[in-house]
């Protein structure tokens, strides 16, 4: 397993919220940008990999417990969802590679997928 | 979501919640308008000021089992996406009446999706009437529960032959909406 607070180094992934929340560690990475479909897929403690940024994206980091949310594209959260963030506690990370960059990358880190 | 009817489904429950026993769902598809427009009202209990405000803030909830609700957060974020909105207006001990649009042609618009298993679910789900309409461009398909639950003078929906019935009705009015088009 694998802490936030290693991924954020080896990606270079900008922290925007809850840097105290980054020695958790990161069960496993999920990518869609269909809430709906994370809803009902991500697991507890997975990284989430996605280039919304409305502020829904915490309330369902926070309904399923994850670990955080990678935002991909240089996509800027607005302050409602990063002062929801804070609040909440879900570490935002900012990057401006693509979703499928990061996926890869976090793959060859040993995140897993989630198969289900 | 992957299609439409989901939120539609998830609103309908929300009017089932609020102890509507009356809901009016129309749905109107103008592709020349690039217009997809869908409303439904009930006679539920309706919602205060403060709740009206408050009802699509994701970490706004009726429910006591978890702190987070995104039924209508998502609705909404789906029709922005396609230069649409989800507007609620509500009186209390009147109704809610709920307006979703979206834009026709948007490549991110969700299809519809399923109808006819949308309504059925819904219609075996409980004893709420249903009027619906759905139109698409010059065609239209509409029924009224209240008036298929007097000619069946009793039987409930859930009688097998009922339900059998009621899914091939509204499959046909369904699919009449789109073939040969």
């Amino acid at each position: 397993m694998m802490t936030l607070e290693t991924i954020v180094r080896e990606l270079a992934l900008e922290v925007r919220t809850a840097p105290g929340k980054l020695g958790r560690e990161v069960t496993g990475g999920y990518a869609s940008d269909l809430l709906s479909c994370v809803m009902a897929k991500a697991q507890p403690g997975n990284l989430w990999v996605t280039l919304q940024s409305h502020p829904n994206i915490v309330a369902v980091a926070s309904l399923l417990n994850l670990a955080g949310i990678v935002v991909t594209e240089g996509a800027t959260p607005d302050s409602a969802t990063l002062s929801k963030a804070e609040e909440e506690g879900i570490p935002i990370l900012t990057t401006p590679l693509t979703t499928y960059t990061v996926v890869g990358r976090l793959f060859a880190l040993g995140i897993p997928g989630v198969e289900r | 979501m992957r299609e439409l009817s989901l939120h539609i489904l998830d609103a309908l429950q929300n009017s089932l919640e609020a102890g509507a026993d009356r809901i009016e769902l129309v749905i109107e598809e103008d592709p020349i308008a690039d217009r997809l427009h869908i409303t439904i009202r009930d006679n539920g209990r309706g919602m205060s000021t403060e709740q009206l405000a408050r009802a699509f803030d994701p970490f706004y909830t009726t429910r006591k089992t978890r702190h987070v609700g995104l039924g209508l957060p998502l609705f909404k974020a789906a029709a922005q996406r396609c230069n649409g909105d989800v507007t609620l207006a509500s009186q209390e001990g009147k109704g809610t009446t709920l307006e979703a649009t979206f834009q026709y042609s948007h490549i991110d618009r969700a299809p519809l999706g399923d109808m006819t298993r949308t309504l059925l679910a819904f219609l075996l789900g409980g004893k709420c009437d249903l009027s619906y309409r759905h139109r698409v461009g010059e065609r239209e398909f509409s029924f009224d529960t209240a008036e298929i639950r007097a000619a069946l003078g009793g039987l409930p929906f859930s009688h097998p032959e009922v339900r059998r019935w009621l899914e091939a009705f509204i499959a046909e009015g369904e699919k009449a909406l789109i073939v040969n088009r």
